[in-house]
């Protein structure tokens, strides 16, 4: 079931991911390719934001985590003791469910992140740049001095990708980015992300199985099962594997059934 | 067909009677309210008791001006504010031997401690409450000392003056060198020897602190976690993200503590009067006793009479108005930068 | 577009002890630390200081005995100003309890918006920032000089005026808040049954906000009680036990705990001083039993 993946960009290890004493995801090994759009799919409770967020430490705002197994990002382990989560997250940005841009004007909340990051040159060219590979430059390109908040949500959202983008990360998650969204505003992120893995490696957890099949170019399946001895689910990797292989030619019996709407 | 019960008169009396009820008791607020600006404006303006706004009062202020009563207005006993007109605000000097009343210095003092202990007690205040809310301590640890916080602003203010005044001692170790070293400067130029503005602004800070540690928290906890976390995802540390987004987003809370803070320090009494020295004498010097318009009030309202009554009740009104002021301006503060977030 | 660079070397993760972002993050951290220290230490050395010094103070003549003559050492009590406390507080509470929980009422149940309702909030407000020697001036001017009160002047009367002035916005305020938290579903289900606006709110919603309510009340009763400044014109102080004959005491002069700490520790006589701090020690005792009631209250009605 493992692919093997030349050169993967982040790689975990039989990765396994508690709350306090309760395991939410299991046995984690996979492979992310560099500029793909990676998509995680399945049902509710099975660890897959769980997984994305300890991509870049995320997970640390929370007390009671804790994770065994390793996660690489180019052969260099994310959670190694002298690792600092800072410079992780410079490298791998992150596009929340909700919109949350800042109590700030659109340019103060693009030109920040860049800023923090060290970036010189040209704010303006880059606050403009950034805006147009979220596809939210027509819209705010003369209220730049508004705050983020007076834009619609689809609008905020693409503003939070342009945000991630902005400091030039290598990766992007994404956190079910659309499902505070519209339809329209859903089609334009999607738009968005077409253009922007030319330069970026995209991980998206998506509910929306035909969302995965326009974005996405490999795709996991993450499935639950209930625990012997208690009542409460954990997550595992079902299957993990090419886009169109997962729709069109799933391996297990769960992937087929997920994916054809039987269940989910 | 039913037989329809009807409501009882007395039930509809009972209910409408106490809806009435209500709103008079709500009345009972406003009311005092407006009493409280009438009555320390009536006194400020009259010498004489609130009685002699009656008419047949042999002393009624009415006589001479209302049309009943043609006798000459010697009766009226004016007071503080026709006496001293605007000029009692730059006046220095408070001298009952010859009635020559000004509140310039209780002016000075009660600006002056207000601002140093906000200047000390802000910075504090807002620290701790950032500790508080981040995870440098496990959270039961936090719990308590919030609760820690909130009795500290419990504790009765003239029991915090009277702690102060047994830690007098302590308090000139830690002025004297200042005085020694940076004499040359106005604000340390008399030697410290006993109680002083100093003194009351240090005071004045352990009573603001639990107020703006408290609220500031408050605000700081309900800025969404979303943000926190977008922060983060763009690779801010702890201190830009507190800095940049956080505070920012609470800064309406911490702005509304601030001036609940300054509104409390104009007016607070009892442990300034304890320990200011109570001198109506003009001196640039924190070194050197000085009043505060409240504890002017404290410490010579029990042996006043006739004008410098009145002198007192003028200086009142205007802590009054000035504490009137400083409220308003927080609730149009918190209303303005109040985030729209849901 | 031009292709990104990045410069990643395998070093790169690591934290880096000395980049100024983290030199910065850390001097913050142990600044933060510092002002808590600053913050609780004062509180600390306050409470153990009052304890100490009044603690040791402590003895049964503090509740039975009246303060002694200044330059005498004996006898060594201060039972009125315990009493007078009491009796002060008891009638500020009686005054502004019923007021301010009809205003609160008022505030949240009747006239929830209009001019009015938001006029008298302004008004709570107002008078929440008024400063308390203010309220004691007022009811100086209002009481006491006028002898409204049966020709009488200073009183515990007056003094439990000028806290119930005091108290007022607190009560409203808890209560309009801790009946706001009552959710709509019980007023709609008992106004659907047919009961009147009085009965649902007497005995519906009060009930359902009784804990917040009272949890306001005690601590606005106890922070009553350690008031100093609205006493010190009105109910003034007494060197002796109340006088029954004059409507039960509360027409006369009247001792209280925090004007006794007010007059007895400014005095240079070292008993006076000490049952400054014995009535301080017991104020704070008071105030710290309040708070833990209060705090029992939240969490009985959490659970």
């Amino acid at each position: 079931m493992t692919l093997s993946i030349a050169d993967p960009v982040i790689s975990c290890t039989n990765v396994t991911i508690s709350y306090g004493t309760f395991a939410a995801v299991r046995n984690v090994f996979l492979d992310i390719p560099k500029h793909k759009v990676t998509a995680f799919i399945g049902p509710s409770g099975c660890g897959k934001s769980t997984v994305l967020r300890c991509f870049n430490r995320m997970n640390d705002l929370i007390d009671s985590f804790s994770m065994k197994g390793k996660v690489l990002f180019h052969g260099q382990d994310l959670y190694g003791p002298r690792v600092d989560p800072v410079e992780v997250r410079r490298r791998i940005g992150m596009v929340f469910q909700k919109p949350n841009p800042f109590p700030k004007t659109i340019y103060e909340n693009i030109a920040f992140g860049a800023r923090i990051n060290g970036l010189q040159g040209n704010m303006d060219e880059l606050v403009e740049t950034s805006l147009r590979r979220a596809a939210v430059w027509d819209e705010c390109k003369d209220k730049l001095q508004e705050s983020g908040l007076s834009l619609s949500g689809g609008q905020q959202q693409r503003l939070c990708i342009a945000r991630a983008i902005a400091v030039e990360p290598e990766v992007i998650l994404m956190d079910e980015p659309c499902s505070a969204l519209d339809p329209i505003s859903t089609l334009k992120v999607e738009e968005t992300l077409h253009a922007l893995k030319q330069n970026f490696t995209i991980v998206i957890v998506t509910h929306n199985m035909q969302q995965a099949v326009r974005v996405s170019d490999m795709t996991a399946f993450y499935n639950a099962v209930e625990v012997e001895g208690s009542d409460g689910k954990v997550g595992y990797l079902a299957e993990y594997n090419e886009t169109k292989e997962i729709f069109n030619n799933p391996k297990s019996k769960d992937t087929r059934e997920y994916v054809t709407g039987r269940f989910g | 067909m039913f037989t329809h019960k009807k409501r009882p008169w007395a039930e509809k009396l009972v209910d409408r009677a106490f809806i009435r009820m209500t709103a008079i008791l709500a009345s009972v607020v406003s009311l005092t309210v407006f009493g409280i600006f009438f009555t320390v404006g009536f006194q400020a303006v009259f010498q004489g008791d609130l009685s002699s706004l009656l008419p047949w009062n042999p002393d009624s202020i009415w006589q001479g001006i209302a049309p009943w009563n043609d006798e000459e207005t010697f009766g009226v006993r004016w007071g503080a504010i026709p006496h001293f007109g605007l000029g009692f605000l730059a006046n220095s000097s408070w001298n009952p031997v010859r009635s020559d009343y000004g509140a310039l210095t209780p002016i000075y003092g009660t600006l002056m401690t207000s601002a140093l202990a906000l200047l000390l007690a802000v910075p504090l205040g807002v620290g701790t409450a950032i500790f508080l809310t981040e995870d440098f301590l496990p959270q039961k640890l936090r719990t308590t000392i919030g609760f820690m916080v909130e009795l500290l602003a419990a504790i009765p203010s003239v029991v915090l003056g009277l702690w102060a005044m047994a830690m007098l001692n302590g308090f000139l170790t830690v002025f004297t060198p200042l005085h020694t070293h940076l004499g040359w400067l106005p604000f340390f130029g008399t030697e410290p020897g006993g109680p002083n503005l100093a003194m009351a602004s240090l005071i004045l800070v352990v009573m603001l602190l639990p107020i703006i540690t408290a609220v500031s928290r408050d605000s700081l906890n309900q800025v969404p976690i979303e943000l926190r976390q977008g922060a983060y995802a763009i690779g801010a540390t702890r201190w830009t993200s507190i800095f940049q987004v956080l505070i920012p987003a609470a800064i309406s809370g911490i702005v509304g503590g601030t001036m609940l803070a300054l509104g409390r320090a104009l007016g607070e009494t009892m442990a300034v009067t304890m320990i200011i020295g109570n001198s109506t004498n003009l001196s640039a010097s924190w070194f050197s006793p000085s009043s505060t318009i409240a504890s002017l009030l404290a410490n010579q309202f029990g042996e006043a009479d006739d004008i410098q009554v009145s002198a007192l009740y003028y200086a009142a009104l205007l802590l009054m108005i000035l504490t009137f002021l400083v409220n308003i301006c927080a609730q149009v503060i918190v209303k303005r930068l109040a985030l729209k977030y849901d | 577009m031009t292709t990104i660079q990045h410069p990643l070397t395998t070093s790169g993760l690591n934290y880096n002890p000395y980049a100024p972002r983290n030199v910065w993050n850390r001097a913050m951290n142990l600044l933060a630390a510092l002002f808590s220290i600053l913050v609780v230490l004062p509180l600390i050395t306050v409470i153990l200081y009052v304890l100490y010094k009044g603690g040791g103070a402590i003895t049964p003549a503090i509740f039975t005995e009246l303060p002694p003559a200044p330059g005498l050492s004996e006898p060594m009590g201060m039972g009125n100003a315990i009493i007078g406390t009491a009796m002060v507080t008891g009638v500020a509470a009686l005054v502004a309890i019923p007021v301010g929980v009809g205003g609160g009422i008022y505030l949240a149940e009747v006239a929830k918006k209009g001019w009015f309702a938001q006029f008298i909030r302004f008004g709570v407000n107002v008078l929440a920032g008024v400063p308390s020697i203010i309220c004691g001036l007022f009811i100086y001017a209002l009481v006491v000089n006028t002898r409204i009160l049966w020709g009488e002047s200073f009183s515990a009367m007056a003094g439990g005026l000028a806290l119930a002035v005091l108290m007022l916005p607190t009560i409203v305020k808890t209560t309009d808040e801790g009946l706001k938290l009552v959710s709509q579903e019980l007023r709609i289900g008992s106004l659907g049954i047919g009961a009147s606006r009085f009965v649902t709110i007497t005995r519906v919603v009060l009930p359902a906000a009784i804990s917040p309510i009272a949890t306001g009340v005690v601590l606005g009763i106890a922070r009553a009680a350690g008031e100093t400044a609205p006493l010190i014109f009105t109910a003034l102080f007494s060197p002796f036990w109340p006088d029954w004959s004059s409507g039960l005491g509360l027409l006369a002069p009247t001792a209280t705990m925090s004007v006794q700490i007010y007059n007895f520790g400014i005095m240079p006589f070292a008993p006076q001083v000490q049952l400054a701090w014995a009535a301080s020690f017991i104020l704070v005792v008071m105030i710290l039993m309040a708070n833990l009631l209060s705090r029992w209250l939240a969490r009985l009605s959490a659970s």
